[in-house]
């Protein structure tokens, strides 16, 4: 593995901002200035920053409900994600997607998406372009294991297989499906046995360790550029809140998130034990990451808020090209 | 030198083969359109002369291949996607209403995705209830989609080419009995635009509005109809949406008189859309209710007394045209 001090250091504080982001999209969901529903992805940010980690910037990832740190971690803006939570006309969307629809096209980030499962066929069809017009691209489809039950996923996975398309199935084993625990729902035993049916094998990793993520996803990002086809990682990880903001969360035992916020088990904390105790990184330098991430997010903020309405005429624009 | 003759097949495959041709990042994704050539042999030969990367068999997974299409389009290729029977599309549906038609709007305007399905539909082969639909007002219902329905191997060829240039998801739907039927279509290159309907028959009494295999009904009507005086005008969106309005209104006006037939349900079908948009447009024109003549609200029965029964016929386009003319 060769991390030098810059990238680790990156990925520290993109994992702050993911987690400054979420805690200031609640507060905003909270104030009803954010409509619809959010969803937030605080307590999986090693699984985003360390797959992103591996990629080039003109790799492709799709994304989900769930997709404030994805695109964040692929570095996109969190003043256009801000605005675009706030429906704002300088949002990535221009205010029309909201939470559920962030994609940034230049950054290969092909959207968020409101419907569970529903990038997997779209990662896959990426992967499919790439390899047709030659290049060296990868794709990282991230999903959960919500949507590992979606049919979808044996028909895309299975012809990425039989063709060898470079593209990483990644699911995020955050143990809830929506409003249920999502183990009741699988008849497997462990969710990366899925990948036999596809003729793949399936790769368990510790998705609260950003480097163990990270080395995961380079191997299979080097298997993808080498010919050698698709892979499937499931990281194991926790959702910290629930589905959406506001989400009750009867069906969680009590105590059980508080069992994954302590600092073995927090990723953010493990990675800056591991920089402070193994990379000669600084308590004050990670509070300052810290810190400075927290005023980003901030900023984002301010930004959305003075950010203008979208006009009404732009209504009936982008409809079609 | 006379115009030579194809079928619609020859002329849709013509069009596949031209665009592949033009343009490499043209693909086809299907079931059988490789080296089978194509369940109704549409992509016969194209498998031999573009390779399997460009003519992929796929596995029965018509959401899978569909979606892997809207991925492909928004990374760089444009993908001809063939759906065997647009009965099919039930399986592919989130693909095309929430991803296909969605995208571009729902990301502000950044993404395209420039892909076509082509899939067939229509009774009157005794196929039954699961492969006789004729379901183009499912799409045509949604906003971000172009809809799609050539009468003629001309127009068939003509609007796919037109439909593979274009940047944006494009439903393109045949029909199964017209396959075999001919007509001429010159060896020149020609592109037909979207959005433009055709008059395939002139007349000042009456105005018929058909769409795909009816077209060719409301032609048999109008010749019969011409034997005892009447003198239909029958006209053919061949794009459904966006609907070119207005030169039916422009008919209408000089006729004011409509009837519209279209092969799939009556209740909130096409025939329905019309009616509404030229009594909007055109009520101080209309000397008659517009009539509507569509399948019945029933499944299509295997049978085919039963079938024909619940299908449009030349006959009851007459009727139709006779209860407004003689009012």
């Amino acid at each position: 593995m060769t991390l030098d001090r810059a990238k680790l250091a990156d990925m520290y504080y993109r994992m702050w901002l993911i987690r400054h982001f979420e805690a200031r999209a609640r507060w905003l969901f909270q104030q009803d200035l954010v409509r619809g529903s959010t969803h937030t992805y605080t307590g999986e940010e090693a699984v985003a920053v360390g797959a992103c980690a591996a990629l080039n910037r003109d790799d492709y990832i799709t994304s989900t409900h769930r997709g404030h740190g994805h695109c964040l971690a692929k570095g996109g803006d969190p003043r256009r994600m801000m605005a675009e939570l706030l429906g704002k006309a300088t949002g990535y969307c221009k205010g029309k997607g909201g939470s559920m629809h962030i994609a940034d096209l230049d950054l290969g980030i092909l959207g968020a998406n409101g419907i569970v499962g529903g990038g997997i066929a779209i990662a896959t069809g990426a992967a499919y372009s790439a390899k047709v017009r030659g290049t060296r691209q990868v794709v990282v489809c991230f999903f959960g294991d919500g949507a590992a039950n979606q049919g979808v996923l044996l028909e895309a996975g299975n012809m990425a297989a039989l063709w060898k398309l470079p593209v990483i199935y990644l699911c995020e084993e955050n143990q809830y499906a929506e409003f249920s625990p999502s183990r009741p729902f699988f008849a497997v035993e462990r969710l990366e046995q899925r990948a036999l049916g596809l003729g793949m094998e399936g790769i368990p990793v510790d998705g609260n360790d950003v480097l163990a993520v990270y080395e995961t996803v380079r191997q299979a990002v080097e298997r993808a550029r080498a010919g050698q086809g698709p892979s499937f990682i499931v990281a194991k990880t926790y959702r910290w809140e629930g589905h959406t903001v506001g989400d009750p969360l009867t069906y969680r035992p009590a105590g059980e998130a508080e069992q994954w916020k302590t600092p073995e088990r927090d990723p953010i904390a493990r990675f800056g034990k591991y920089l402070v105790e193994q990379a000669g990184f600084s308590p004050a330098e990670l509070e300052e990451m810290n810190q400075r991430a927290e005023a980003e997010i901030e900023a984002a903020v301010l930004f959305a808020m003075e950010s203008p309405e979208p006009a009404i005429a732009t209504l009936w624009e982008d409809v079609y090209a | 030198m006379a115009i030579r003759e194809i079928s619609y097949r020859d002329a849709i495959n013509e069009a596949l083969r031209e665009e592949m041709e033009r343009d490499p990042t043209v693909c086809i994704f299907g079931e059988d359109v490789g080296r089978y050539g194509g369940p109704f042999q549409v992509t016969r030969g194209l498998y031999e002369r573009f390779g399997e990367w460009r003519v992929r068999d796929t596995p029965i997974s018509e959401e899978g291949f569909t979606g892997m299409a809207v991925g492909a389009a928004m990374t760089g290729l444009r993908p001809v996607v063939e759906i065997m029977y647009n009965d099919f599309v039930t399986l592919a549906m989130d693909q095309i209403i929430n991803q296909a038609a969605k995208a571009r709007y729902m990301f502000g305007g950044k993404a395209r995705v420039p892909m076509v399905i082509r899939t067939q539909g229509g009774a009157g082969r005794g196929n039954a209830a699961q492969h006789s639909q004729s379901l183009e007002m499912w799409f045509v219902h949604i906003p971000g989609l172009i809809v799609i329905q050539p009468s003629t191997p001309y127009d068939a060829k003509g609007l796919l080419k037109s439909a593979i240039r274009n940047d944006n998801p494009v439903i393109f739907i045949e029909h199964k009995l017209l396959y075999i039927t001919t007509g001429p279509v010159p060896e020149e290159e020609y592109l037909i635009p979207i959005g433009v309907a055709d008059i395939k028959r002139a007349g000042d009494d009456v105005t018929i509005v058909a769409t795909s295999r009816m077209v060719h009904f409301a032609l048999q009507a109008a010749g019969e109809l011409e034997k005892e005086g009447i003198q239909a005008e029958v006209i053919d969106p061949r794009t459904l949406k966006p609907l070119d309005i207005e030169t039916i209104v422009r008919s209408v006006k000089k006729t004011g008189r409509l009837v519209v037939v279209n092969e799939g349900h009556l209740t909130g079908g096409f025939t329905a859309e019309v009616a509404a948009r030229v009594q909007r447009e055109a009520f101080d024109w209309l000397d008659a209710p517009i009539m509507q003549v569509a399948t019945e609200d029933v499944p299509i029965p295997y049978n085919r007394q039963l079938e024909w029964e619940a299908m449009p016929s030349a006959a009851d386009i007459i009727q139709a045209v006779k209860s407004v003319v003689y009012r």
